[in-house]
């Protein structure tokens, strides 16, 4: 996919003034609540028309103020997940998945209901009536509807921000899955780092109605640590617990990791912040911590008045976070062996 | 002892006839009109609303002058179905015109009404999934207006069940041809021995008011259990 768009929209006091030009499968477009990625979303959509600029999307212009051009939303073949799911009440789950896919070209129907159901689990839904599903059901029909109208690009306008932990990493991996298998571009919008990490490659970021730049999910969650309450985020993905003395014990990467936030899985995804690991020159002869990691600087980062460091342990990465006093007494090094302590307690699970 | 005339009967059929068609006349002009309220971002639409809602203020009787006078004879509009062949004026059609008029602001509110509770997320996703307005309108928004379209549809045929004002302007009073009951109540009253025979009028009146309403509930209900 290949996107080019300069617009500006007006609305009373708020602008946007947003210069685009990337390509990619998986966008992210990230900002705070009222940085204008929504009225970005609409207006590529269709469902809103800037006063000026240009959109063009693959090569074909879907909007220019000086060439008159504005492509009706319906001939875009851009559909929309949306933060709720904003499903059709009075049509049962199976009318509203083939919505899409019975306005869409013939020639353009490469997606079908079997394929799509199959994926997102929901075969015995069908006749079912919109209302008497759950949230992760609805949300998941919504995928579905979308997925079947045969988009050339999916724009998912904050799909995850209504769900709880739990249902929001349940749907991250039916709406990668879905749009792997059918491989179909997305413009993954969020507030949230954590599903921009999980979900786009590249991210436009917006403050105040405007674009600042293009970078990496990693990158932004990097460069947002230091100033960030919560530091950087670890995404840790856990095998095979085994329960003792109160504490889950988890495979990660060539070693083990203590847990104590209980999980009824065997596997599981956990966070932990990058604040929650102390870092340590020497073994440190006895701590209370239950982890205690022999790990290799990889790389150093800075992050306002926070030295971030790349940590390679047995395999796999962590971040955690000093201050610059810190990483200049500990003489933190590319290459330098240092030991990581982390609280059991520290890990948050999410699925 | 209670009993209705044969002109009394002509006089409900009538009603009935006049109300039916005023409903089914004005239903397509009354969805249009609050799809453009309701949806549409254009110049004028508040002088379009103040024209729509005129009726509601207007006493019937200026409502029936001025159609009169757009209807009459000597009428710009009056002047080219005359010419046509058509004449308006004292039929039962005419008395469908008046109440048609009189009932489109009820007609177009609670459409409006029930337009204006959709959730525009669900216009968005249909718009997005391929779907052209006209598609979108007739797709998600009038199935998710129908209380609104049922709620204005029974009180624009009870209103026009009780139109009297620009009705006895337009179409006259004449019995068997444009006496609906509130015109032949009006005749009875006025009668020093009608008395009797306008309150059988004003009781079928009620009745029927009343099947009007339990049904205009009945659906209601039905919608909202749907829903």
């Amino acid at each position: 996919m290949e996107l080019r768009a300069k617009v500006m929209k007006w609305f009373g006091e708020f602008s946007l003034n947003a210069d685009i030009d990337t390509a990619g499968t998986r966008l992210g477009i990230f900002g705070a609540s009222g940085s204008g990625k929504s009225t970005m979303v609409n207006l590529l959509a269709g469902t809103l028309t800037p006063d000026h600029g240009s959109i063009i999307l693959n090569g074909e212009c879907l909007y220019s103020s000086e060439r008159k051009i504005d492509v009706p939303p319906q001939k875009r073949r851009i559909a929309m997940v949306f933060q709720h799911p904003h499903l059709f009440p009075h049509l049962n789950v199976r009318d509203n998945l083939l919505y899409g896919f019975k306005r869409t070209a013939p020639e353009n129907r490469k997606i079908g209901l079997t394929s799509v159901a199959g994926i997102l689990k929901l075969e015995g839904l069908l006749e079912r009536g919109v209302s008497n599903l759950s949230g992760g059901e609805q949300q998941r029909v919504a995928i579905g509807r979308a997925v079947l109208a045969n988009p050339r690009l999916l724009l998912m306008d904050e799909p995850l921000s209504a769900l709880d932990d739990q249902l929001k990493f349940q749907i991250i991996s039916y709406l990668k899955g879905v749009c792997d298998e059918f491989a179909i571009p997305y413009v993954f919008i969020s507030h949230s780092l954590v599903e921009m990490r999980l979900m786009a490659d590249e991210v436009l970021n917006f403050e105040g109605g405007t674009c600042t730049g293009q970078t990496t999910a990693e990158e932004l969650a990097r460069r947002r640590m230091g100033g960030s309450n919560v530091g950087y985020i670890n995404l840790l993905r856990m095998g095979r617990a085994l329960r003792t003395d109160g504490l889950s014990t988890y495979a990660w990467g060539n070693g083990k990791l203590h847990v104590s936030a209980v999980s009824h899985t065997a596997e599981g995804m956990f966070e932990l912040s990058s604040r929650d690991i102390m870092l340590f020159k020497k073994h440190p002869e006895a701590i209370s911590a239950r982890n205690l990691l022999t790990c290799r600087v990889r790389s150093t980062f800075a992050s306002d008045n926070k030295v971030g460091v790349e940590l390679e342990c047995g395999g796999d990465r962590l971040v955690a976070e000093i201050v610059q006093e810190a990483a200049r007494e500990l003489e933190i090094r590319e290459g330098e062996e240092v030991f990581a302590a982390i609280k059991a307690s520290a890990f948050r699970h999410l699925a | 002892m209670l009993a209705l005339t044969p002109a009394d009967y002509e006089a409900v059929r009538l009603s009935i006839k006049v109300a039916v068609a005023a409903m089914v006349v004005s239903l397509p002009f009354g969805i249009a009109f609050s799809y453009l309220l309701s949806f549409g971002n254009f110049k004028g639409k508040a002088l379009l609303e103040v024209a729509i809602n005129l009726p509601l203020t207007l006493p019937p009787v200026v409502i029936g002058y001025l159609l009169l006078l757009l209807l009459g004879r000597r009428g710009w509009l009056g002047q080219l179905l005359d010419a046509a062949g058509i004449r308006l004026i004292f039929t039962w059609k005419a008395a469908v015109i008046a109440a048609a008029v009189v009932g489109f602001p009820l007609l177009v509110r609670s459409i409006r009404i029930g337009m204006d509770s959709v959730d525009r997320h669900l216009i968005q996703a249909s718009r997005t999934l391929g779907a052209p307005w006209y598609d979108t309108l007739f797709s998600v928004i009038l199935p998710l207006s129908t209380h609104g379209i049922v709620a204005g549809s029974s009180l624009m045929f009870a209103r026009s069940l009780g139109e009297f004002g620009a009705t006895i302007i337009v179409a006259g009073n004449i019995p068997g041809v444009t006496q609906t009951i509130p015109l032949a109540i009006y005749d009875y009253a006025s009668t020093p021995t009608g008395e009797q025979a306008a309150l059988v009028l004003c009781l079928v009146a009620i009745v029927l008011s009343c099947t009007v309403l339990i049904f205009h509930e009945f659906i209601a209900g039905r919608v909202a259990g749907r829903k």
